[in-house]
Order: structure tokens, then C-alpha cells, then sequence
């Protein structure tokens, strides 16, 4: 078991360079190889109708016109140790670790990624909670009770979920639980150290709207895993042994069946937390959703080079976590 | 019988349900009687088992034979009371050491399960779940019956692996079921079912997952385990080789219905049905000498749905065309042909004594149980 995870976190780390690499060329080499010349790819990190002063000044500073292997050392050299951007004639500093420096802001992008973080956590995290809880209870109901009432209308619902995107349910659930019936008025972000139960009212809305969409995908996929292992011979073993029906549900079945739901519970949380950008904008909360909105708006490369980073480590960090829990849930994974 | 109506005049009111409650009028531990298992389908109902009645006394074995989809694992499954919580039918009665099954609560009968009468399953790596370890699967069992510590538990799941010939069973017993080969899958599953000490244990294909040289190791085990604790035993086959070693009584199954039932020496050495003769005919045999071909029963197995009019098995039967049309017509009760020996057949008993005679001629056939029997006796 301690190999295995020693195993997977050497393959973490090595995946994590490739997709700095990757997301590396993307912003750099790319444009590069399209036929910019390191001039042209300076002035996009500028603000607007920049002076050629200007655009110079950046092109040192950020070293485009050096070799992209060169390049790409001292991007990592500024993940670890943060960078002093050098022109001769200007100095700008960006303390570890550093993501990126937005000149268009002038600040580094990190410290605003941070900031916003709290935000998209909470987003994420609550409403996965709930959609995990909500989701797999009525995905087991549904699958032991198979063709009633109570099935065919949480199937259906969760046909609805399935289909009806956030910035729908979200306008309506604004519309009608924060102005009609002002229950959740305010939806703003209110952080947990701050006032917890200010904090977790005002997320109700995002919470439920998000975990709508999730835990309608999650019922369908318990209802069928369940169904599936429901019908395995070691739960007629297990029910043969006499054990109550709660115990052959539960401890035999739903276990079995939880497998799938695990690897994809880890991807949706990983993906998430690089940002809920539908539900984020249509709440208003300013996470890193929001962040990425504005960067591209903006046309902002190093902010969206942060992002990308981010968001990237956390569906790895992701892919890492469910790879440990498989092989605590399956015995054969571990061998 | 003429007691019985007699009383019931007398009791005019209780009458037809007095013979449901009281106790069988045998006292072996197992009685099954006019056991029916119907399943209502959308293609029809589905009489899986109809009519079936049998009885086991402890330290004996029955072998219940029939092909695919005669009726022999649905019957177990009922004697289990798995069949709960499924659309199935079930009607008859079946007495477990004086206590009456099918009318009983599904909690009561949840309570015998796995204490009074156990179970084995065909293929013990999908019986067996892969996420736990097979040391916590047979303490499982032996938790929810007894109340003792989890490592009670453990020692008595180590107590029974080693008994079951497992070796190094201190250190098997932490592990999973796909680190087990397959034979000790299979004992492990014994060990599991064993782990009460249950009255009556069913083992339904034990061998039949299993590679041919870990058959018999299992069948040995099965043999001394039963001297050893003494519990009735069932074991469910369609291979008549497994039924030859351990059984001492038989009953054949076709179509959900019984075809034939006596001791193992009158199905092998004087069977009564043809279809009996037919899976005697089909059996390979190694010792004796091999002059004929084995003989198939032409015909599949009847969709259970659409059973054939009369005997079910007539559109198979060589023997059909001599009962002036009773096979197709009507269903064969079971009748006694010796004491203790019943057959389902329209062929008078001469009739099957003289076919049976020859066919064993022709094929050199000497009954397979009684080389086994003699030299245990």
C-alpha cells in the first residue's frame, strides 16, 4: 500500500511537469511557431496601444527573446523562488510562488488567485457534500424500489437536473427565493472566519443550484451501479449468511457500487475547484470562475496562464486522490 | 388418510387448515412437501418448481440432478428463503426440524439463515465479495449468530479455515478472495457455511466452477465434513458422478417436476424413468471398459413457460408412442414402484424393468453407487 502510493506520487509529480510543459507551450511556443516574433508577443502584455518604449521594457523583462527552454527554467526557477523582472531601466518583483505578473494590472497573479480561492472552495466543497449525500440516497432508493413511484419520479427529476443548465435554475432560483420570497436575500460572499452561518446562507443558493445538476448525473449512476451489484452472487452470499437487508444494502452492496462513483466524485470536485464559472456568474460570488471571466475578457495571458496552472493541479491533486482511494476501497487495486 | 377424514368430520371448522400448522408427521429434519415456486412473467408464469417433496434426515444427502433450469437451485433458494423480496409464488410446505418455512416471518427466517441451515455456491470467486477480506466474511456470519468479540470471531474464522485445509490459515485468514486459488475459494466458502454449525446444508454446484483435480479434493471434504458435524446435506448437481459419491438418496428433477426419487442405489441400479436412463446413458465412465458411444438425450431441456402438454418430458422420450397417448395427455403422478422408491412415468413397472434391463445390458453397465456403497459398508 505504501509502494502504491509512492508509486502514484512520483507519476503525480512527473504528470505535473508535463502539464506545466504543455500549458507552458501553449502561451509561448505556439505563438512562436505561428510566426510571431518575440516583439509581437510582448505587446500582448501590455495594456492597450502601448508605446514601443513600453512593449521593449516587457520583452526583457518577461526574457521572450531568449531561447524557450531558457524561458521555461526561469518560469519554474519563479514557481519556487519568485522572480525579479529586470529591464535596466525598471525592476518589478513577484514573490514566490510566482504564477505569472500581470502587467496589464501590475501586480502578480497569485495573491489575486488567493484571494479568490475561499470562494470557489466553499462553492465547491458545500455543494459537492450535498450533491454526494443527496444524489447516491436517492440513487439507492431508486434502485431497490425499481419501478414506483417514488423511481420514476426521482429519474425523471433527474432527467430535468441533468438537462437544465446552471444559468437557468440559478436566475430562477434567484428569482424566486431571493426577490419574491426574499428567504436568501443578498447572495454575496461572506467568508466562514467571518460569520459562518452569514456565510453558509448566503451560499444555500449556489449550494443547491450546483448540486442540482451533480446529484441529478450521481442518482442516475448509484441507480445503476446499485442495480448491478444488487444482482452480484456475493450479495446472495450475503443474504444467505442471514444478515439483515440493511447490512446486505449497505456494507455489500452500495461499497460495490461506489467504486465508479468515486472516480468520478474526485474529477467533478477537482474540476470545480479551478472554478464553477457558470455558477459563479450567475451568483455573482467572485471566485476563481469570476477571475478567469475577467482575465480573458481582459486578454490578460499571465492571468489566464495562473489559472490554467491552477486549475490543471487541481484535477491532478484530483486524479491522485481518488487513485489512493480506489485502492483503499478495491483490495485487488493495491497488488 | 381415512383417520384423518374421520377427524375432520369431527372438526368440521379447524379442519382443512389443522394439517397446515401441526407439525409433519415424520421427524426428519428436513421435510419438504408439494413444495411450488411459480413466477408470474410477463411472458406467462413461470412454474419453476411444481410439486416438489422430499425428505432428509440428519447426517444424510440428498442429490437433487436435473439439467439447466429443472428446478434444483430455485428449489434450494426457496428451502433458504431467498427467494423473499422477489415476485416469486411460493406455495407447499417445508419443515426444518419441526419448524414450517414458507409461512414463517421473513425475519425468522432471516435468523435461521446461516445458523440452522447454510449454503454453497457454484462459482466461489463471484459468491465471495472481492472487497473484503475472507477472514471477515466467514466471521460475518458467525457475528450475527453468536455473540462473541470480534476476535472470538477471528479465532473461530482461523479455526475454521484450518479445519477446512487451509494451510497457514493464521495468515490466509487476512486475505482477499483473489489472492485464494480457486479450490481454496471453495473450501473457504465451506468454511463460511460451516462456521454455525448449521443442521442442513445445501451446496448447490459445488464442484462445477472448479478444475477436475480440485473436484475431488472438495468432494472428500464435503464427505468428512459431514461425518464430522453431522448435518443434513443437499447437494445440487446435474453431474452424476458427484451425486454417485456422497448421496444416499436422489431426486431427479425435469421441468420443475419430480421424475424419480429413492435411494441412490435404486436410481443407479434399477432407474424407473427415462429420463433417468437417459442421463445414466450419457454418463462418460472410467471404470469399466468402454464398448458403446454415450447415448445424449436428443431434445433440449422445456422453456418453462410453455411446458409440454401431459408428461413434460415426452417430446424427448424414446418410450412415448407405448402409453397410448397418456404422455402427451396427461401429467404422470408420482407413483411408488418399490417402498421408498417413486417414479413419475406412464410405463407400467414391468415395462420399465424390462427396457432398463436391456439398456444396462447393452451398455455393460454396472451402477457406478454400488462399487462406492459396498466398499463403504
Amino acid at each position: 500500500m505504501v509502494t502504491f502510493i509512492i508509486r502514484r506520487l512520483i507519476a503525480t509529480i512527473l504528470l505535473l511537469i508535463v502539464v506545466s510543459m504543455i500549458t507552458f507551450a501553449i502561451f509561448f511556443l505556439i505563438p512562436r511557431l505561428a510566426g510571431q516574433n518575440s516583439y509581437q508577443l510582448a505587446t500582448q502584455y501590455v495594456g492597450r496601444n502601448p508605446t514601443r518604449a513600453a512593449v521593449l521594457d516587457i520583452e526583457t523583462k518577461l526574457g521572450l527573446n531568449e531561447p524557450i527552454y531558457v524561458q521555461y527554467g526561469r518560469f519554474l526557477k519563479a514557481l519556487v523562488f519568485g522572480e525579479h523582472y529586470n529591464s535596466g531601466t525598471s525592476s518589478t518583483y513577484c514573490p514566490p510562488p510566482c504564477f505569472g505578473y500581470s502587467f496589464r494590472s501590475q501586480q502578480p497573479v497569485w495573491p489575486q488567485m488567493v484571494s479568490d480561492l475561499p470562494v470557489t472552495i466553499s462553492l465547491a466543497v458545500g455543494a459537492a457534500i450535498l450533491w454526494l449525500i443527496g444524489g447516491v440516497t436517492i440513487g439507492v432508493i431508486s434502485a431497490l424500489k425499481r419501478g414506483t413511484i417514488f423511481d420514476r419520479f426521482s429519474m425523471g427529476v433527474a432527467l430535468a437536473g441533468v438537462s437544465l443548465p446552471i444559468f437557468f435554475t440559478g436566475l430562477v432560483s434567484l428569482e424566486l427565493f431571493s426577490y419574491k420570497w426574499p428567504i436568501f436575500p443578498n447572495v454575496t460572499f461572506v467568508p466562514l472566519t467571518t460569520n459562518p452561518l452569514l456565510w453558509a446562507r448566503n451560499l444555500v443558493l449556489p449550494w443547491v443550484t450546483l448540486a442540482f445538476l451533480y446529484a441529478a448525473l450521481y442518482a442516475r449512476l448509484t441507480r445503476a451501479g446499485m442495480l448491478e451489484t444488487m444482482g452480484e452472487d456475493y450479495i446472495r452470499t450475503a443474504r444467505a449468511k442471514g444478515l439483515n437487508e440493511r447490512t446486505v444494502i449497505v456494507k455489500h452492496g452500495l461499497r460495490a457500487a461506489l467504486t465508479p462513483i468515486v472516480t468520478i466524485f474526485g474529477m467533478d470536485l477537482g474540476a470545480l475547484l479551478g472554478g464553477a464559472v457558470i455558477t459563479e456568474h450567475t451568483f455573482s460570488l467572485n471566485g476563481l470562475g469570476q477571475f478567469t471571466i475577467l482575465a480573458i475578457n481582459n486578454q490578460d495571458l499571465p492571468e489566464i496562464l495562473g489559472v490554467t496552472m491552477l486549475a490543471a493541479f487541481f484535477i491532478v491533486i484530483a486524479n491522485l486522490a481518488v487513485d489512493i482511494l480506489y485502492a483503499v476501497i478495491d483490495p485487488r487495486v493495491r497488488h | 388418510m381415512a383417520d384423518r377424514t374421520g377427524r375432520a368430520k369431527d372438526a368440521r371448522a379447524a379442519a382443512p387448515t389443522v394439517t397446515d400448522t401441526t407439525a409433519p408427521a415424520t421427524s426428519s429434519m428436513l421435510d419438504v412437501r408439494d413444495l411450488r415456486i411459480h413466477f408470474p412473467t410477463d411472458d406467462g408464469l413461470v412454474k419453476a418448481v411444481d410439486g416438489v417433496s422430499f425428505t432428509l434426515d440428519r447426517g444424510k444427502t440428498l442429490g437433487i440432478v436435473g439439467e439447466s433450469g429443472s428446478g434444483k437451485s430455485v428449489t434450494s433458494l426457496g428451502i433458504m428463503g431467498l427467494h423473499h423480496g422477489t415476485r416469486a409464488d411460493i406455495g407447499g410446505k417445508i419443515w426444518l426440524d419441526g419448524e414450517e418455512l414458507v409461512a414463517a416471518s421473513p425475519t425468522r427466517v432471516r435468523e435461521l439463515r446461516g445458523s440452522k441451515m447454510a449454503m454453497i455456491f457454484q462459482d466461489p470467486l463471484s459468491s465471495l465479495h472481492p472487497y473484503y477480506t475472507v477472514g471477515s466474511q466467514i466471521s460475518e456470519a458467525y457475528l450475527i449468530h453468536n455473540k462473541v468479540s470480534k476476535k472470538a470471531a477471528k479465532d473461530h474464522a482461523v479455526e475454521m479455515l484450518n479445519r477446512v485445509g487451509i494451510p497457514n490459515p493464521q495468515t490466509r485468514v487476512d486475505d482477499y478472495p483473489h489472492q485464494f486459488s480457486g479450490g481454496m475459494r471453495q473450501r473457504a466458502m465451506i468454511a463460511m457455511a460451516l462456521s454455525c454449525n448449521p443442521e442442513l446444508l445445501i451446496a448447490d454446484e459445488p464442484t462445477t466452477a472448479l478444475d477436475v483435480t480440485v473436484q475431488a479434493q472438495i468432494i472428500d471434504l464435503m464427505a468428512d465434513l459431514q461425518q464430522e458435524f453431522g448435518s443434513a446435506v443437499i447437494i445440487i448437481t446435474h453431474d452424476l458422478g458427484v451425486v454417485a459419491e456422497l448421496a444416499d438418496d436422489i431426486l431427479v428433477m425435469y421441468a420443475g417436476r419430480m421424475a424419480e426419487y429413492g435411494t441412490s442405489e435404486d436410481v443407479f441400479d434399477r432407474p424407473a424413468h427415462p429420463y433417468a436412463w437417459g442421463l445414466l446413458g450419457s454418463m462418460p465412465r472410467l471404470d469399466q471398459a468402454r464398448i458403446e458411444r454415450l447415448i445424449p438425450i436428443p431434445g433440449t431441456p422445456p422453456s418453462l413457460i410453455n411446458v409440454p402438454s401431459g408428461c413434460p418430458f415426452h417430446p424427448r422420450c424414446a418410450y412415448a408412442a407405448q402409453t397410448n397417448g397418456r404422455s402427451v395427455n396427461e401429467i404422470p403422478q408420482l407413483r411408488a414402484v418399490a417402498p421408498g422408491h417413486e417414479v413419475a412415468c406412464h410405463l407400467s413397472t414391468d415395462e420399465q424393468r424390462r427396457i432398463w434391463g436391456e439398456q444396462a445390458a447393452r451398455m455393460q453397465l454396472s451402477p457406478p453407487a454400488r462399487h462406492f456403497h459396498e466398499e463403504d459398508a
